[in-house]
């Protein structure tokens, strides 16, 4: 029950050896996004800057389409996406109601109320 | 010898950043987050610690995964924050105490805790946003060692190696030739999950129970697995590790001062507690 690769949690992927290995180039582009200047760099010519990484076609993609879920299933890293959602000005909320297919309301109603 | 004068045990969030930028603090939304800490900078007022230990975890601004340490501890005289990839404004440097940091090394090390030594760290939210919350006139008053685990790529240590980091550097703190007080601070969770179909999950009533076992039965939580712990708090959830290696190096009894629990600060569950050896 210890090993996350044969652990399966609903709507949950654990990042694990299997995914740090396909997700390396992706996420280390993501990591980039550390800096303003890379940022903006990403900006300019995002295919130049992908190719620059090295990501398949399956991370372009999902690059492109800002798709998170399609990020994650890529080999991404929850914190280092983190990064790049943030280049859009989208915040945690916005990222939780693309992922759960809800509005962006009703994700933070949704989190409200736990508190009840 | 050096005294461990308590623990301080709070959630960390880039948002808290952005609220401290904007002077959110007063809003609704963040009222209640923030007044949580009032007796916390009470009791630090009155017990005037020289050194902050920091457990907390790096999201990808000093490592990356090219390099990932399980369990990493900084050596430097003054600790930078830089940009996470958001533009917020920088916050202020912290000074280092490298006599205890190299003292911890030492004896960790003696102990089988083989950590990864650096002399230069940048360190993220997760370190420096709880010290600016801890002490928010500014300049931070405290010295500090930071202490990394991390949470980022599996495996991840478990609840109950993270404990035993923490009751090593409990009896390492304890052995120092200084008349240091020193005071130590976990910063993570509680529960809360950002990616995947599942972002947004939240744990009341598991956060509520892990806050009561923290005091009085810290082992409670370390029968749990990584992957239970995700199950039970989410993905970023687990980062009670933290809060767990924080108990530990108090060690013995502990009584609770202070705490708070607040539902969302984002999409986190914000606790907060201040312990003192019993």
């Amino acid at each position: 029950m210890n090993n996350a690769k044969t652990r399966k949690i609903p709507g949950t992927t654990l990042f694990d050896s299997e995914m740090a290995r396909k997700g390396y180039a992706l996420n280390k582009m993501c990591f980039s996004f550390n800096s303003a200047a890379c940022r903006e760099a990403f900006l300019q010519d995002e295919d130049a800057y992908c190719t620059q990484y090295g990501l398949n076609a399956e991370q372009r993609e999902a690059i492109r389409q800002r798709n998170v879920l399609g990020l994650l299933a890529a080999g991404g890293n929850a914190y280092y996406l983190a990064k790049f959602v943030g280049i859009f000005g989208l915040d945690m909320q916005d990222i939780g109601a693309q992922q759960t297919g809800m509005s962006k309301e009703a994700f933070i109603a949704k989190l409200a109320a736990y508190a009840k | 010898m050096a005294r461990i004068i308590g623990g301080i045990t709070t959630s960390h969030v880039p948002a808290i950043g952005r609220a401290l930028a904007k002077e959110l603090q007063q809003t609704p939304y963040w009222k209640p987050f923030f007044d949580g800490f009032l007796p916390v900078h009470d009791w630090l007022a009155r017990n005037k610690p020289d050194i902050a230990v920091v457990f907390y975890n790096d999201h990808g601004l000093n490592f990356f995964l090219d390099k990932m340490p399980t369990f990493a501890i900084g050596a430097a005289a003054e600790y930078h924050n830089a940009d996470e990839g958001w533009g917020l404004p920088e916050l202020a440097p912290h000074q280092g105490d490298e006599d205890l940091s190299w003292h911890l090394i030492d004896a960790l090390v003696e102990a089988e805790f083989d950590l990864t030594t650096c002399q230069e760290m940048l360190v993220d939210h997760a370190f420096a946003l709880p010290l600016e919350l801890l002490w928010p006139e500014g300049p931070c008053p405290v010295r500090t060692v930071p202490i990394c685990i991390n949470t980022v790529q599996f495996p991840l240590p478990s609840a109950a190696r993270c404990y035993k980091l923490g009751q090593a550097v409990g009896r390492a703190i304890e052995a120092w030739e200084s008349d240091a007080r020193v005071v130590v601070i976990g910063t993570g969770g509680l529960s809360h999950q950002l990616e995947g179909e599942r972002a947004g999950f939240i744990n009341k009533e598991f956060d509520q129970m892990f806050m009561e076992k923290l005091v009085s039965d810290p082992l409670w939580a370390t029968r749990y697995s990584i992957p239970d712990l995700v199950e039970l708090t989410g993905t970023q959830g687990v980062e009670l590790v933290m809060w767990l290696a924080t108990r530990g190096a108090l060690l013995g009894d502990v009584a609770k001062i202070h705490s708070n629990y607040h539902i969302p600060i984002s999409n986190t569950a914000a606790g907060l507690m201040l312990m003192e050896n019993a």
